[in-house]
């Protein structure tokens, strides 16, 4: 009996696999003769967005084709520098040290940023290390003058590492050493005007 | 000196043939499981990247031919050639059309499955000489499926052949159809002699031979390394199986004589089984079909299409069902494939004497 009842259980499973089999390979050739069409690319708005993705094909190709991402994406990040007060809360509040930045005192007001702020620092350099970047966000949500902010700009493909270093830094280096003499020379007169009114005072006593 | 001459360009001619339809079967090969799956496949080299795998042909040629070091250098050279010449001198017993066969060999089929046995030694070399633990179990694991598979794979060729009482497959081949010098019976009971077409292939002749197709077809795949049973090279477990170390032109070789195999174990399942060259359209009264399409070259055409349809099924397969374990894979050949074999090879014993 119980021999009996082992074989009866093992023909039904060949008898099992050819259908579990069968039932397979309907499902593959009904996709081999469903229509290959071009995928539509449409944003994930459009009606019945999740049904239509049951059409066609599933391959995005790429450069030709690409995914609709909004126009507030959070992807790059990128930096309206005439903004900027160098004011170094997004390169304090970054928790990966992305963002280096490096101050120049100026010596008089250099102007105002769009929302208002006055400007008193140069940007000698102001990089942000893409490749290093994880996208939270925190930068641009301290920034007093909304100066830095995410794009949608999602591809960004480099054949070198180091051109993963955005540089939005409108000085050149001699502008910048021009600006650092300035106010290496205001600092030396105003220590020197500081030296003789000490003089002075000392003098008169 | 002529006769030589056509030998060889015979020879290139099979050669030329098997590159081309490697280029085509990993073209249509890509395509198909890119269509199985929502793909597309390749689109960029050519129309519908049809120039694709020449690319890859031509990149292929120029990689290094690395040799590892602690490698039995000989045997790993010689191993695909050996594979790929194995599967190559099988093509010579196959007849295209009434008439038209490379070679006439007596025991075509006897000569085939011995020749094509070879392979199980080039693969066997291959793993060995790569001097990899993984090329080893690749090969292990192919020597013992093939040789397992060949016999359910041979008796279900020997059912056919004692309904055709013969070994040469071009006499097997005008059986077949309206060509035939004998009667042939539809189902054992009506005469279809002159009707020929579908009704005098060997299946429909006696047709517990459909049940030996399917097993001979499903012991190919096993043969050809083709998925379900493709753990030879069983990318999860073994990064590739016994052609890891092969690069180069000697990995293309390994790769033509897979595809050089669907296309040789597909047409001998069409040859025995399935009408060989003739035409699928039988005579009916007044409209003689087989006769207007029958010839040398309706024959290859027919022969082409029957075996490029069995071709597809192996793609088919492959792209649909899992692979075996080993365990199942035995399983499968020594407790179904096997007595399925036999006892069709019984029933044509039977059927010869009863009702032929």
């Amino acid at each position: 009996m119980k021999s009996l009842n082992k074989k009866s259980v093992e023909s039904g499973n060949i008898i099992n696999g050819i259908k579990t089999a069968w039932k397979g390979l309907a499902l593959t050739i009904r996709h081999l003769f469903a229509p290959n069409s071009k995928r539509q690319v449409q944003t994930v708005a459009a009606d019945n967005y999740f049904k239509k993705l049951e059409e066609g094909t599933n391959t995005i190709q790429y450069p030709k084709q690409q995914l609709p991402v909004p126009e507030v994406g959070r992807y790059q990040l990128d930096v309206e520098i005439d903004d900027c007060i160098v004011c170094d809360l997004c390169a304090k509040i970054c928790p990966v040290d992305c963002i280096t930045i490096d101050s120049i005192k100026a010596t008089e007001l250099i102007g105002n940023t769009s929302d208002g702020s006055p400007k008193r620092l140069y940007a000698a350099k102001f990089d942000i290390d893409m490749a290093k970047c994880m996208y939270c966000g925190l930068c641009t949500i301290v920034c007093p003058t909304e100066c830095i902010v995410m794009t949608n700009q999602y591809d960004k493909t480099v054949f070198e590492l180091s051109d993963l270093t955005y540089e939005f830094s409108d000085m050149t280096p001699e502008e910048a050493a021009e600006k650092r003499a300035l106010l290496e020379k205001q600092q030396a007169e105003r220590a020197a005007a500081k030296l003789a009114a000490i003089q002075n005072k000392e003098g008169s006593v | 000196m002529t006769s030589y001459l056509i030998y060889f360009s015979i020879a290139l001619g099979l050669f030329v043939f098997a590159a081309l339809f490697t280029l085509f079967g990993v073209y249509a090969e890509r395509k198909v499981s890119a269509f199985i799956q929502d793909r597309l496949g390749p689109t960029e080299v050519g129309k519908f990247g049809s120039l694709q795998t020449i690319a890859d042909f031509l990149k292929m040629l120029q990689k290094e031919l690395i040799i590892p070091a602690a490698a039995d250098k000989w045997l790993f050279m010689a191993a695909p050639a050996i594979i790929f010449v194995a599967v190559y001198l099988g093509f010579a017993a196959l007849p295209w059309g009434p008439g038209l066969a490379p070679s006439h060999l007596n025991l075509g089929l006897y000569y085939l499955l011995a020749i094509v046995s070879v392979e199980t030694l080039g693969i066997l070399m291959a793993g060995w000489g790569s001097n990899n633990k993984y090329s080893i179990l690749g090969a292990m694991r192919s020597a013992a499926q093939i040789i397992s598979y060949e016999i359910p794979a041979g008796f279900a060729l020997i059912s056919a052949v004692m309904i055709a009482q013969t070994l040469d497959l071009q006499v097997m081949s005008y059986q077949q159809g309206i060509l035939s010098s004998e009667h042939s019976k539809f189902l054992g009971i009506w005469d279809v002699s002159a009707n020929g077409g579908i009704l005098s292939w060997n299946i429909f002749r006696a047709p517990h031979l459909i049940i030996a197709f399917v097993v001979y077809f499903i012991a190919s795949l096993a043969e050809s390394n083709r998925a379900p049973f493709d753990i030879p090279e069983a990318e999860s477990e073994l990064v590739a199986g016994f052609h890891t170390e092969f690069t180069g032109l000697r990995f293309a070789f390994v790769f033509l004589a897979e595809y050089s195999m669907m296309f040789l174990v597909s047409m001998v399942a069409v040859i025995v089984f399935l009408g060989a060259w003739n035409t699928p359209l039988p005579n009916i009264g007044p409209v003689h079909l087989a006769n207007w399409t029958t010839g040398a070259i309706w024959g290859i055409a027919w022969v082409s299409i029957k075996t490029l349809l069995l071709v597809g099924v192996q793609m088919w397969i492959r792209w649909t069902l899992p692979r075996f374990r080993v365990d199942q894979l035995m399983n499968l050949c020594w407790k179904v494939l096997t007595p399925l074999a036999f006892a069709c090879m019984i029933i044509s014993g039977i059927w010869r004497i009863w009702m032929m």
